[in-house]
C-alpha cells in the first residue's frame, strides 16, 4: 500500500479528526433544523459518512499493516447507508403517496 | 341313531327362512309389492311349514320304532350364553312331548297358513302378513323344541311379539294397536314370574346340588333336593308366567281383544300357539310342579275359576270372535284344570283336541265374516246355513266337539279331564275335588249352551241384518279356505279315539305315549263303573245346553231378551266381562300412570328445581363477590390507575409526535449522558 | 402398527381434526369424508384390535397380563406416564367408542352450521374417549376425561337446539363438579403410594399394605365416595340425573348418539377400573347401597319418569337413566353372571341407544319437533321407518334373540343371587320398559296419520347406513353372544377373584329369602 503514503501527509490523524467534527456537526444541525424529511436523511447521511471517516483515520493511523477492521467498518457503514436509505425513501414515498407531504410537521401520528 | 334326527334344525329353520323371505321382500316393496311376488308368498309360507311338518312326522315315525326312553333325540347347534356358572345352549329336543306339539303347530299351523292365502288374498300387506305368520311359527317351535328354559324362554317372548305384531296388524285402527300393545305387556307380566322363576330354580339348583346345567333332563333329577316352600315358590312363578301366556285369572284380559287381528290370526293364537305355551311349559316342568302339591291346587282353583267365568261371559257376547274368544279361556281352564289335578297327559291331549276343534271354529267364523262382508255381530246374521253350505257343516261339526257331544274329539279330552280330577285326591281340600268336577261339568253345559246359541243365531232362522242384498250376495268362501275347514273338521271329529278311555274299551294311546316324559300322580284306583257314570251324566249336561239353546233361539227366539230383562243385573254384569277390564284399570294402571305424573313433577320440580336453586345460589353468592370485588379490591387497583393516568397525562404533553422536537430530544439526552459521565 | 395401535386408534381423529381446520371451510363435503376416514380407520384397527386380542390373558392388577401396552414417561418429575393397555374390560369399550364415533359421522351429516368447528371438535371428541378407554394411568386418564368435557360443551352449546346455553353448562357444570372429587381422589393417591400408575396403585391396594394416608380407613372410605359421586354423575345415577334429559333434548343427534352411547359408559367404566381395584374392601362395603339400590331406583325412576314424556327424545333419555340401573345392578352383585351381564349391557345399551337416537333424529329432521302427540300413523308414509323402529324398541325392551335380552337376563342372574328383593323389584323394569315404549310406539307409528305429514319421505340411504352396522351387531349378539362373552369372562372371572376372600357381601340366597318370604 505504498503509493498511498505521498508526501505531504500529516503523521497524526488530528485534521481528519476535524474534518470528520465538522461534517458530523453540519449532519446534526441539518437534522435538527430541517423541516424536510429528505434533509434530515442527507444530514444522517452527513452523521455516518463523518463516522466513517473517523474509522478510516484511526484505522490508517494505528501503524499496524495487516489490520484493516476500521476499512471493513467503513464498508459496513456505506453499505448500511445505502440500506437504510432505501428503506427510508420506500417509506417516505409511502407516505408522501398518503399525505401529499414530506414535512414533519404533517407526520405527528406519534402524539401521546 | 336316526336319519331324521340330524335334520332337527329344519323343523324351526324352515319357517324362519320363510319369515326372513317374506320380510326381506316387504321391506323393499312395503305394501306395493308386484302380484307375482304376491302370489310367491302365498306359495311359499305354507310350503316352508309343510316342510317341518313333514320332517316332524318323520321323527315322530322314527320315535315310533323305537323303545319308550329311547325315543327323544336331541341336536346341539352351539353354545349359546356362557357367563360364569350359567351355560345356556342352543340346543333342540324332540322327545314325545315335543314331538306332539311340534306336529300340532305345523300341521294346524300350515292349513292355517293355506286359509291364509285366500282369506288374505285382497290384503295390500299379504306378504307382511306372512312374514308374521311365518315367524310365529317359528317362535313356537322354538318354545317348544328348547332344551332349557332360557330358549324356551326366547320362543316364549318371541309368540308375544309375534301377537303384538298380529293382533295390532291392522295398525289404522287406534283401539286395534292398542289390542296388540295389550297383549303384549299383559304377557309381560307373565314373563316377569317366569323370569323371576327361573333365577330361583338356577340359584336354587346350584345351591343344593352344584348343578349349573339348566336342560330340562337334568333339572328332572336335582329339583327333588330344594326344600318345598322353596319349590313351591318357583313352580307358583312359573304358574303365574303361565297365566300370562295361557289366559287365565288373573291375565287372561289380553285374549278376548286379541280377536283384533285378522280371523286366522286369532286360530293361529288360539288354537296352534301361543295360548298353549303355558300348557307346554308346565307339562314340560311337570317334574316340578308334582313335587308342589300346593301349586297344584292353587293351579285347579283358578283353573276352575276361570272356565266358569269365562265360559259365564260367552253366553251373552254378541261378536262371533268373542265367544269364540270367550270359549278358549274356558277351554284353556279345561286344560289347566288337568294340570292341577297332576293329570298332565290329559291336559295335552284337551290341548291336541281343541287345537283342531277351536282351529276349525276360528276359520269357519272368518269363513263366515268374509261371506257377510265383515260382519260380526250374531245378532244380524241368520239363516247363513243354505249360502255357505260347507262352512256351515263343518262348523257344526265343530260346534258338536266342543259341546262334548259324544262320539267326538272334545268329548273324549273333556271327559279324561272331568274324570281325573274327580279321581285325584286333594291333600289340602279333601273336598275339592267335588267341588272342581261340578264345576267343571256346569261348565261344559254352559259351553254347550252358547256353542250352539252361536250357531243357531248364525246359520239357523232368517236373515236379521237390515239389508237384505247383502244376503243374497253371501258366497261361500274359496276352495284355499274350506279345504282346511274340511280337513280339520275331520280332525275334530275323529282326534278323540287316540284317546279312547279304557272304560270305554280303548287303549288311551295319547296317555301311553306322553306318560313316559311327564311326571304323573300315581294312577287313581281305577273304578270303571263311577267313571262310566261319571261319563253319562256329562253326555246328559251337554245335551241339556244344546236342547236349552234350541229351545230360546229356535223355538222361542223372544225368550232371550225377556230373560236378559228379568236378570237384568246379572246380564250386565256378564255383558260387561265382570268389568275386569275396568276394574284393573281403576286400581293397577290408573294408580300406575299416577306413580309416572308424580315422579315426572318430582324430576322436575324438586330434583331440577333444586340443581338449579344451586345454580341461583352461586349466582348470588357470585355476585355478592362481585360488589366486595367492585368496592374493595377493585377500589385499589382503580385508584393505582388513576394516580398513574394523572401522571401520565403530564409527561404525555413531552411526547407531541413532531419528528423535530423527538431529535432534540436525542442529541440533548447524548449531551447530558456525556456530561453526566464527564461529571462523575 | 401392531405396537402402537392403541396409540394409532386414540390418536387418528386428532389428525383428522387437524385436517379439517385447514380445510377451506366452505368444502362440506371434503370435511364429512374425510371424518368419515379418519374414525373408520380407528374402527377398523380397533376390530384388528380385537383379532389380536387374546382374551385368555387379562389385566387388573398385573402390569404383564395388560396387552398391546404404551408406556412411555411422559412428566417424570411426577412419575406421570403415558400408558396405554386393554385388558377384557377396555377393548371392547374401545370398540364401541370407534363404531360409535362412526356412526355418528354419518349422523352429522345434516350439520349446516359452522361445519368446519363441528367436525374437528368432534373428532377431538372421539381421541378423548378412547383415550379414557385407554389410559392405565390416573393422570393421563383425568386428563382425557378433561378434554372429552371442552368439545362436549361446545358441541352442545353451539350446534343444539332453542335452550342449548342452558344445557350445555348444565351439562359442564355438573361434570365438572364430578371430575373435581376424581381430582382429589387422584392427589390423595399419588401423594400416598408416590404412583400414577392404576396397574400398581390396584396391586398395592389389593395386598392392603395401605400406604402413606390410605392407611386411614376414613380417607379410603371418602375416597370411594368421592369417586363414586365423580362416577355417579356421569353415569348417570338418581339424584345426579338432570342434566342428561336436557343436553340430551338440546344436543344435536350425533351429540345426543355419542352422549347416551359411550359417555354414559365412563361413568361405569370409571367405578371398574378405578374404584374397583383400587378400593376392593370399600366396594364391597358400599356397591350394595351404592350400586345396588341406586341402580334399581335408577330402573324403576327411570322407566316411569319416561312413561310420562312426550318428548320422544327425553323418553329415550329417561330410558337411558333406566337402562344404566341395570349395569349398575349387575355391577353390584359382584359375581361374574352379574358383572359380565354389566359390560355387555354397557355396550348393548351402546348400540341400542345410539340407534334409537338416530332413528328419532330421522323423525326430527323431517317434523323439526319430537312431540309424540302431535305425530300419529307414520308407520304408513314411513314403513321402513317403522320397521328399523320396532326393531330398536324390541331390542331396547329385552327382546330375546336380540342382544339387550342377553345381558339383562345375565344381569337379574347375578344380581338375584346376592339381592333377591331387590332384583324383584328390578325386574319390574321390564315390564314398565315395555309399556313406555310400546305406547311411544303405538302413539307415533299407529292410529290416524295427519295431513301434514303425508309429504315426509321415508330413511334415506345415509340414515341406513348409520344404523344399519348397529342393527346387525345387535341382532348377532342376540343370537351369538359368545364372541362378546367369551372376551371379557376372564377379565371379570379376574375382578371377581379380589372381591372372593372376604364374603362380606354374599349374602346366602336362600336364608335370605327365607327370611323375607316366610318369616319377614
Amino acid at each position: 500500500m505504498n503509493f498511498l503514503f505521498f508526501e505531504g501527509i500529516s503523521q497524526n490523524p488530528n485534521s481528519y479528526l476535524i474534518l470528520a467534527i465538522i461534517i458530523f456537526c453540519a449532519g446534526i444541525f441539518t437534522v435538527l433544523t430541517r423541516k424536510n424529511i429528505i434533509g434530515i436523511l442527507l444530514g444522517i447521511e452527513l452523521m455516518l459518512n463523518a463516522g466513517a471517516l473517523n474509522f478510516i483515520a484511526f484505522s490508517f493511523f494505528r501503524h499496524e499493516s495487516a489490520d484493516y477492521s476500521g476499512h471493513v467498518f467503513a464498508i459496513f457503514v456505506i453499505v448500511l447507508a445505502a440500506a437504510e436509505a432505501v428503506v427510508a425513501l420506500a417509506i417516505l414515498l409511502a407516505v408522501y403517496q398518503q399525505r401529499r407531504s414530506v414535512s414533519t410537521d404533517d407526520i405527528s401520528d406519534l402524539k401521546g | 341313531m336316526d336319519q331324521m334326527a340330524n335334520y332337527i334344525w329344519i323343523i324351526p329353520a324352515a319357517p324362519l327362512l320363510g319369515f326372513m323371505i317374506n320380510a326381506g321382500v316387504s321391506f323393499f316393496y312395503g305394501a306395493d309389492a308386484p302380484a307375482g311376488l304376491k302370489k310367491l308368498s302365498a306359495l311359499l309360507s305354507p310350503a316352508v311349514i309343510l316342510v317341518s311338518f313333514f320332517i316332524g312326522l318323520g321323527i315322530f315315525l322314527e320315535m315310533l320304532g323305537h323303545g319308550e326312553s329311547e325315543r327323544a333325540v336331541s341336536q346341539n347347534l352351539y353354545t349359546w350364553i356362557k357367563a360364569g356358572t350359567l351355560e345356556a345352549n342352543a340346543t333342540l329336543y324332540l322327545d314325545q312331548l315335543s314331538i306332539v306339539f311340534v306336529l300340532i303347530i305345523t300341521g294346524v299351523g300350515f292349513l292355517i297358513h293355506l286359509y291364509s292365502t285366500g282369506y288374505m288374498d285382497h290384503d295390500r300387506s299379504m306378504i307382511r302378513y306372512f312374514a308374521y305368520l311365518n315367524l310365529f311359527t317359528f317362535a313356537m317351535l322354538i318354545l317348544v323344541m328348547a332344551d332349557n328354559i332360557l330358549l324356551l324362554f326366547v320362543g316364549w317372548e318371541g309368540v308375544g311379539l309375534c301377537s303384538y305384531l298380529l293382533i295390532g296388524f291392522w295398525f289404522a285402527v287406534p283401539k286395534y294397536a292398542s289390542a296388540g300393545m295389550k297383549a303384549f305387556i299383559v304377557n309381560r307380566i307373565g314373563d316377569f314370574g317366569f323370569i323371576i322363576g327361573f333365577f330361583m330354580l338356577f340359584w336354587g339348583v346350584f345351591h343344593y346340588s352344584g348343578t349349573t346345567n339348566i336342560a330340562f333332563d337334568s333339572l328332572k333329577s336335582v329339583v327333588g333336593s330344594l326344600p318345598g316352600w322353596y319349590l313351591t315358590t318357583i313352580s307358583l312363578l312359573f304358574f303365574f308366567g303361565a297365566t300370562g301366556k295361557s289366559a287365565q285369572i288373573p291375565l287372561y284380559v289380553w285374549l278376548p281383544d286379541a280377536m283384533a287381528g285378522p280371523t286366522p290370526v286369532s286360530a293361529l293364537i288360539h288354537a296352534a300357539t301361543m295360548v298353549t305355551a303355558g300348557v307346554y311349559m308346565i307339562a314340560r316342568m311337570s317334574f316340578i310342579f308334582i313335587a308342589t302339591p300346593f301349586t297344584l291346587t292353587v293351579i285347579s282353583i283358578v283353573a276352575a275359576l276361570t272356565a266358569f267365568v269365562a265360559a259365564t261371559i260367552a253366553i251373552t257376547q254378541n261378536d262371533i270372535k268373542k265367544v269364540l274368544a270367550y270359549s278358549t279361556v274356558s277351554q284353556l281352564g279345561y286344560m289347566f284344570l288337568a294340570i292341577g289335578s297332576g293329570a298332565f297327559t290329559a291336559g295335552v291331549f284337551h290341548v291336541m283336541t281343541h287345537a283342531f276343534f277351536k282351529a276349525l271354529l276360528f276359520l269357519g267364523a272368518g269363513s263366515v265374516i268374509l261371506s257377510a262382508h265383515h260382519e260380526q255381530n250374531i245378532l244380524l246374521m241368520g239363516g247363513l246355513r243354505k249360502k255357505i253350505p260347507v262352512t256351515f257343516i263343518t262348523f257344526f261339526i265343530g260346534t258338536l266337539a266342543i259341546a262334548g257331544i259324544p262320539g267326538l274329539s272334545g268329548f273324549f279330552s273333556k271327559d279324561e279331564i272331568l274324570w281325573k280330577v274327580y279321581s285325584t285326591p286333594n291333600e289340602f281340600f279333601p273336598e275339592l275335588p267335588l267341588f272342581l268336577w261340578l264345576t267343571g261339568l256346569i261348565t261344559a253345559g254352559i259351553t254347550s249352551f252358547y256353542m250352539f246359541r252361536l250357531l243357531f243365531l248364525t246359520f239357523f232362522g232368517k236373515f236379521r241384518g237390515d239389508d237384505e242384498e247383502a244376503y243374497e250376495e253371501v258366497h261361500e268362501s274359496p276352495l284355499t279356505m274350506t279345504i282346511p275347514l274340511m280337513i280339520l273338521a275331520v280332525l275334530s271329529a275323529v282326534s278323540g279315539y287316540i284317546g279312547l278311555p279304557e272304560s270305554l274299551g280303548g287303549q288311551n294311546l295319547i296317555h301311553k305315549w306322553l306318560a313316559p316324559v311327564l311326571a304323573l300322580k300315581e294312577e287313581p284306583v281305577v273304578n270303571h263303573e263311577m267313571e262310566s257314570h261319571l261319563m253319562n251324566l256329562s253326555i246328559l249336561v251337554s245335551f241339556a245346553g244344546a236342547f236349552m239353546a234350541y229351545v230360546l233361539y229356535i223355538l222361542k227366539p223372544a225368550t232371550p231378551g225377556v230373560i236378559a230383562k228379568t236378570f237384568a243385573p246379572i246380564y250386565k254384569l256378564l255383558y260387561g266381562k265382570y268389568f275386569v277390564d275396568e276394574i284393573y284399570e281403576a286400581v293397577i294402571v290408573a294408580p300406575l300412570l299416577k306413580i309416572r305424573l308424580m315422579l315426572n313433577t318430582f324430576d322436575h320440580k324438586i330434583i331440577d328445581a333444586f340443581v338449579n336453586l344451586t345454580a341461583v345460589v352461586t349466582k348470588a353468592i357470585s355476585r355478592l363477590h362481585g360488589i366486595f370485588d367492585r368496592v374493595f379490591v377493585d377500589g385499589a387497583v382503580n385508584n393505582v390507575a388513576t394516580f398513574t393516568q394523572y401522571q401520565a397525562g403530564i409527561m404525555r404533553n413531552l411526547q407531541n409526535g413532531s419528528m423535530n422536537r423527538y431529535l432534540y430530544y436525542i442529541v440533548g439526552s447524548f449531551i447530558m449522558i456525556y456530561v453526566f459521565i464527564r461529571i462523575l | 402398527m401392531d405396537n402402537h395401535i392403541l396409540s394409532a386408534i386414540t390418536f387418528f381423529p386428532l389428525i383428522g381434526a387437524v385436517l379439517i381446520l385447514l380445510m377451506p371451510s366452505k368444502s362440506f363435503k371434503l370435511m364429512r369424508w374425510t371424518s368419515v376416514v379418519f374414525t373408520g380407520i380407528p374402527l377398523l384397527l380397533s376390530v384388528r384390535l380385537y383379532q389380536l386380542f387374546s382374551p385368555a390373558s387379562t389385566g387388573m392388577n398385573q402390569a404383564e397380563l395388560y396387552q398391546f401396552v404404551e408406556k412411555y414417561p411422559w412428566i417424570s418429575t411426577f412419575h406421570i406416564n403415558y400408558y396405554l393397555g386393554v385388558d377384557g374390560l377396555s377393548v371392547t369399550m374401545v370398540i364401541l367408542s370407534a363404531l360409535i364415533s362412526f356412526i355418528g359421522v354419518f349422523a352429522s351429516f345434516n350439520i349446516q352450521k359452522a361445519v368446519k368447528g363441528y367436525f374437528a371438535l368432534y373428532l377431538l371428541l372421539a381421541t378423548a374417549m378412547t383415550g379414557v378407554f385407554l389410559s392405565l394411568d390416573f393422570f393421563l386418564f383425568y386428563v382425557f376425561w378433561e378434554v372429552m368435557l371442552l368439545p362436549m360443551y361446545f358441541l352442545i352449546g353451539i350446534w343444539g337446539g332453542p335452550r342449548r346455553e342452558y344445557a350445555a353448562i348444565k351439562f359442564f357444570l355438573y361434570t365438572l363438579f364430578g371430575s373435581v372429587f376424581m381430582l382429589l381422589v387422584m392427589l390423595v393417591f399419588y401423594f400416598s403410594a408416590n404412583t400414577f400408575s392404576l396397574v400398581e396403585l390396584s396391586s398395592i391396594m389389593i395386598s392392603k399394605d395401605y400406604p402413606g394416608y390410605l392407611n386411614v380407613s376414613v380417607i379410603r372410605n371418602a375416597a370411594w365416595i368421592l369417586l363414586f359421586i365423580g362416577f355417579a354423575i356421569k353415569i348417570p345415577v338418581f339424584p345426579f340425573h338432570t342434566w342428561l334429559p336436557d343436553a340430551h333434548v338440546e344436543a344435536p343427534t350425533a351429540i345426543s348418539v355419542i352422549l347416551a352411547g359411550v359417555l354414559l359408559k365412563m361413568g361405569t367404566y370409571g367405578i371398574l377400573r378405578i374404584s374397583y381395584p383400587l378400593l376392593p374392601e370399600e366396594t364391597m362395603k358400599y356397591a350394595p347401597y351404592a350400586l345396588g339400590f341406586l341402580g334399581v331406583v335408577n330402573i324403576v325412576y327411570g322407566a316411569f319418569v319416561a312413561m310420562a314424556q312426550n318428548d320422544l327424545k327425553k323418553l329415550i333419555a329417561y330410558s337411558s337413566i333406566s337402562h344404566m340401573g341395570y349395569v349398575m345392578l349387575g355391577m353390584a352383585s359382584l359375581n361374574v353372571e352379574g358383572m359380565n351381564g354389566a359390560i355387555f349391557q354397557m355396550f348393548n345399551h351402546g348400540i341400542i341407544t345410539s340407534m334409537l337416537f338416530i332413528l328419532v333424529g330421522v323423525i326430527y329432521d323431517r317434523a323439526h319437533h319430537r312431540d309424540i302427540h302431535a305425530l300419529g300413523g307414520l308407520i304408513q308414509q314411513m314403513p321402513r321407518y317403522a320397521s328399523f323402529t320396532a326393531f330398536a324398541f324390541f331390542a331396547g325392551l329385552g327382546l330375546p334373540g336380540l342382544s339387550g335380552f342377553i345381558s339383562e337376563a345375565l344381569v337379574f342372574l347375578g344380581a338375584f343371587k346376592v339381592y333377591s328383593i331387590l332384583t324383584i323389584i328390578a325386574a319390574s323394569g321390564i315390564i314398565l320398559t315395555a309399556a313406555y315404549l310400546l305406547w311411544a310406539y303405538m302413539r307415533v307409528f299407529f292410529g290416524k296419520l295427519h295431513e301434514q305429514h303425508r309429504e315426509f319421505p321415508d330413511i334415506n340411504a345415509i340414515e341406513v347406513i348409520s344404523i344399519l352396522p348397529v342393527a346387525i351387531l345387535i341382532l348377532l349378539l342376540g343370537v351369538y353372544p359368545a364372541p362378546y362373552l367369551n372376551v371379557v369372562e376372564p377379565t371379570m372371572q379376574k375382578m371377581v377373584s379380589i372381591f372372593s376372600d372376604s364374603s362380606g357381601l354374599a349374602f346366602n340366597l336362600i336364608n335370605q329369602m327365607s327370611h323375607y318370604l316366610f318369616r319377614g
